[in-house]
């Protein structure tokens, strides 16, 4: 991994060479596309991305839309946006403040200036300022004509109008030739970043193949677009940024959702069961549902249940019957399935909790990102509730830590609940593509269960290590015996009230879980070993705390960092980790909720650095306070 | 792609695992001790249903009960076979996603009232509209035993209970409507002092291809002692209860000397030796609308006789049917490479 601190957003615009003609190098570039949902942003953010991974920069996406799905046209509630940032170096956050903002529309630049960068690049498609779209947007004037954006440089391109006349003569409606507007946007912006019109032709002949006349308006569009930066005379927004150095390897590109997807069918390949996904839709969790029903082919099943309760109670089933039984969600439907959940934690079975994360409480903000549900999946049930929870830290990292949590269900014997979040479930980065032969084969205690001599099996006996139960499914000839959520008795699994035989099979699940330690990495720190200061961060925050963490060691600070990936239970080194610094920093996108399992389970004074504000942190603001923090 | 081809015709009988040797109904006991009140209904229920199984001789190691949770769904532990004693309602989540992922095993739910009507409503409306190879069996008491003597969605109007001190003031649900509506493709009903034709119809209900619904009607001795006396007293049962059976005609009473005819309004007895006898229904249970056997599901003690056996049982294909189905195909239509799925619709190579 290149540790070196990519150059800061927005680090200046500095002119190398005027002109227009000349092509400035850049480190490091944010782009931001927003307008109508109906403009097509997220399409051509994407394409960009896809242009960019080729061009062979590393990136980071952050796509944002509204809840609503067809917010009325031009208003401020019907804005989507799609940010990309790309590198000469590795990076890990889609960027902070975009240094250009493509606005299609009064409403796109009235929620978006505000992030761009002063004195950065703003491309705006001047035939949408009518008198009605800035109204819609509550402009009093019209922002172009009043001053107001002096302080940025401007391209007014009239972009629906050239659209329409590159795709004149097409014999297309008017509706369908102005749909072509967000290809000329994007031309525009390949000419400006120096981009290959190539994959972009490409994907376009894939996708509108069948529709001649639509490919064909699409193709018109996108050279327009790029002739009309070509031909006019922008001064210093010609930039070019060099490829990265990436590990040498095949590269796909990657968001969180699909990494989960991916995961799952090698999780079922590496353990040779059959995987049954029961889920309710829900965002931002959809996705995933959505792309396995697609997989038949892999034997998936896919259950779309009638709740959340179903869908884990048939996931229960699947697991009970011994194979890959999966749920997913995001955080209301957690709280919908934490009795079925406690269920799995009494009948001790193997099952796999995907939860995605959203904004809350209640419906809260279903589109934004938030990392609220640690301590509703710690210990958001009723009883001594002991699982295993875990978090991925990146787009890419959902696959390998689904591998990771199949292993410990099985192999513990014990529901494991994965924590990804919105952020990571559509954000996407250039990602390795495994060799699915170098994965290791996920073992099935039960396969060597069902071969021993019945008089031998005692469901509730357990593996003196692990301290697994003896789970064997049904349909094993002399190993018939019943499960249930009722108490059971240590070793027999009957049915037991005893007092002493509660608190026994308590501390037998609690102390099974908290021996997973035993068969995980312990955490590794990155800079100095003990010291002054200490940034802890999980789950999704993991790209913009160590991007910061090293900006603030640009500017002469000594930090370490570790990040967390296992949550419960913790690494077993963990405790002593935090102890060796005089200082600890815990940043998160919730009020502080591993800050108090760290408080509580270590008694270290630890600090939080906390925003809920449906966003990823920002890496520049947390720089700040981390500095701000080494120099207290 | 949805497969709407018919289920084939071998289809139809389910599939059931036999054992290879001869067993008999202590087999299929398990060596818990039950724990229901002496007297309580249940007891004659579990006799039933371990006296089917044998005359069936099914392969205990294939066979699975899961329940909910009250009196009744205390049912798997008594039984010798695999079980799951799981959660307050959601007995047929549970039964669904393992049956669909293990389609070699025969998988029983067993339910109370409150356990299937209340709390679990949905997921019985669900287990049943997407026919689910899976057998219930919901052991109506009109009452919540285990939690002692409330109300239940069955209970009757103006019911007195201890949650309804001067009466209940909602109106009770019909277990075999709710089946009906909920495109259920067997629907019966037997009771627990009838150990014969209990014992057929569990029969019956275990040899269906597809989602069975077996209401049980089930004495509680505590909390809710005759409830279903009026009509299934061994005195009285031959003048007030109606069996159904497909293909006869549908005559009660002592002699047979009454029958069920249409009426402008629904159902009515006539004569079976009178003037309209001609005009007396053959029960079909096969039949595809389910009008007729609606209007036998809502026939009710006094005005009219009660109807027991099978009242619908038509072949549709099941859920499992369908998605495998869909697995076979997409198998032959698509690759199912992983390390091609891994790759994506692009990649790029870096030096
Ligand atoms: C979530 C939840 N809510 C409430 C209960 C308490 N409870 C247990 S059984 C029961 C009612 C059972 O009635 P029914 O299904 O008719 O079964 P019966 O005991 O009559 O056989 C209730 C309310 C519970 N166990 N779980
Ligand atoms: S309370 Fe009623 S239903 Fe429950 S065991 Fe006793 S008699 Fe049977
Ligand atoms: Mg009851």
């Amino acid at each position: 991994m290149t540790t070196t601190s990519p150059q800061a957003n927005g680090s200046g615009n500095t002119a190398t060479a005027s002109g227009g003609a000349a092509i400035q190098e850049r480190d490091r570039v944010t782009v931001r596309f927003a307008g109508d949902s109906g403009d097509g942003m997220q399409l051509a953010g994407n394409r960009f991305a896809d242009a960019t991974a080729v061009f062979g920069n590393d990136f980071s996406t952050l796509p944002d839309f509204p809840a609503e799905i067809r917010a009325p046209a031009g208003s401020l509630a019907g804005v989507s946006s799609f940010q990309i940032s790309f590198s000469k170096h590795q990076i890990f956050t889609p960027g902070d403040e975009p240094d250009t903002l493509v606005a299609m529309n009064p409403a796109a630049l009235k929620s978006h200036l505000a992030a761009l960068t002063k004195g950065g690049l703003l491309v705006v498609n001047e035939d949408a300022f009518t008198s009605g779209n800035l109204k819609k947007a509550n402009y009093p004037s019209n922002p172009l004509a009043d001053g107001s954006l002096d302080d940025f440089r401007i391209i007014k391109a009239p972009i629906t109008t050239a659209a329409i006349a590159a795709v004149e003569d097409l014999g297309l409606t008017t509706q369908n030739a102005e749909r072509t507007k967000n290809f000329f946007a994007l031309g525009l912006v390949y000419w400006l970043y120096d981009r290959d019109l190539e994959p972009t032709l490409d994907w376009i002949e894939q996708r509108f193949g069948r529709l001649p006349n639509i490919a064909e308006a699409n193709r018109r569009a996108l050279f327009a677009g790029h002739a009309y930066g070509e031909t006019t005379e922008i001064a210093d927004a010609h930039v070019r940024v060099p490829p990265a150095v990436l590990t040498p390897g095949e590269y796909r590109t990657i968001t969180g959702n699909q990494a989960l997807v991916l995961g799952l069918i090698t999780a079922s390949h590496l353990t040779d069961l059959e995987l049954f996904y029961g889920s309710y839709p829900i965002t931002p969790a959809s996705d995933v549902l959505v792309e396995l029903a697609a997989l038949r082919e892999f034997g998936v099943r896919t259950f779309q249940a009638e709740d959340e309760i179903s869908a884990i109670g048939t996931a229960i089933g699947a697991a009970y019957g011994g194979g890959l039984g999966v749920t997913g969600t995001s955080g209301p439907g957690i709280a919908l399935k934490s009795e079925a959940l406690n269920l799995a934690v009494m009948t001790e079975l193997p099952l796999l909790v995907l939860d995605v994360q959203r904004s809350g409480p209640s419906t809260g903000m279903p589109t934004k990102t938030e990392q609220t549900d640690l301590l509703q999946v710690m210990f958001g049930r009723n009883g001594e509730s002991p699982l295993c929870v875990l978090a991925a830290k990146s787009p890419g990292d959902c696959f390998y830590m689904v591998l990771e949590a199949v292993r410990i269900a099985f192999q513990f014997v014990t529901p494991v609940v994965l924590l990804s979040d919105t952020y990571l479930a559509n954000t996407a980065e250039p990602w390795p593509v495994p060799d699915i032969n170098q994965l290791d084969k996920i073992d099935v205690p039960y396969r060597k269960l069902e071969h021993i001599d019945p008089e031998d099996f005692q469901p509730y006996a357990r593996d003196p290590e692990t301290l697994a139960r003896m789970f064997v499914p049904p349909g094993t000839k002399g190993f018939e015996h019943r499960i249930g959520g009722l108490e059971k008795s240590d070793i027999s699994g009957d049915v037991a009230y005893s007092p002493e035989n509660h608190q026994r099979m308590t501390d037998l699940r609690g102390e099974k879980i908290r021996r997973i330690a035993n068969f995980m990495p312990e955490l590794e720190v990155d800079g100095p070993d003990s010291g002054d200061m200490l940034v802890l961060s999980w789950g999704s925050t993991y790209g913009a705390v160590f991007t910061a963490v090293n900006d603030a060691r640009e500017a002469g600070h000594e930090i370490a960092h570790a990040h967390l990936q296992y949550l419960n239970p913790f690494p077993r080194n963990l405790g002593d980790i935090v102890s060796r610094y005089n200082k600890v920093l815990i940043p998160e996108a919730n009020t502080g909720q591993l800050r108090m399992l760290i408080r509580a389970n270590f008694l270290v004074d630890a600090q939080g650095y906390n925003e809920v504000t449906g966003q990823p942190l920002s890496a520049r603001l947390l720089t700040e306070a981390i500095i701000k923090m080494a120099s207290e | 792609m949805v497969l709407h081809t018919p289920p084939s015709p071998e289809l139809v009988e389910n599939i059931i695992p036999i054992a290879d040797e001869d067993l008999s109904r202590k087999d299929y006991a398990s060596d818990v001790d039950t724990r229901w009140c002496p007297g309580c209904g249940d007891y004659s229920i579990l006799a039933q249903m371990q006296r089917s199984l044998s005359n069936i001789n099914v392969a205990p190691e294939k066979m699975v009960f899961v329940s909910g949770i009250g009196c009744s769904s205390r049912f798997p532990y008594y039984m010798n076979t695999y079980g799951m004693h799981s959660i307050h309602g959601r007995a047929p989540t549970i039964a669904s996603g393992l049956k669909l992922s293990r389609p070699d095993l025969q998988v029983f739910v067993i339910t109370g009232d409150g356990d299937a009507l209340s709390i679990g409503g949905n997921h019985l409306l669900h287990v049943l509209r997407r026919n689910v190879d899976v057998k219930i069996f919901l052991f109506n008491n009109r009452i919540y035993g285990l939690t002692k003597g409330q109300y239940s969605p069955t209970s009757e109007l103006g019911k007195v209970t201890k949650s309804s001190p001067v009466g209940t003031t909602e109106r009770p649900l019909n277990p075999l409507s709710v089946a009906l509506a909920s495109e259920a493709t067997f629907v019966a009903r037997s009771y627990d002092t009838d150990p014969q034709h209990l014992q057929t119809t569990i029969e019956q209900a275990a040899r269906h291809h597809g989602a069975a619904f077996v209401e049980i009607l089930q004495n509680c001795n505590i909390f809710n002692d005759r409830a279903f006396a009026d009509y299934t007293d061994r005195e009285v049962r031959d003048e007030r209860l109606l069996y159904l059976e497909h293909g006869q005609q549908m005559l009660f009473g002592e002699n047979q000397d009454k029958g069920l005819a249409v009426s402008a309004t629904g159902l009515r007895v006539v004569d079976a030796h009178g003037p309209d006898a001609g005009l007396i229904l053959h029960h079909d249970a096969t039949r595809p609308s389910p009008d007729v056997h609606q209007l036998l599901a809502r026939c009710n003690y006094p005005e009219m006789p009660v109807p027991m056996g099978v009242i619908r049982q038509v072949t549709a294909p099941t859920y499992g049917d369908y998605l495998d189905g869909q697995i076979e195909v997409q198998k032959f239509k698509n690759r199912h490479d992983i390390a091609q799925l891994l790759k994506g619709r692009s990649t790029w190579q870096v030096e």
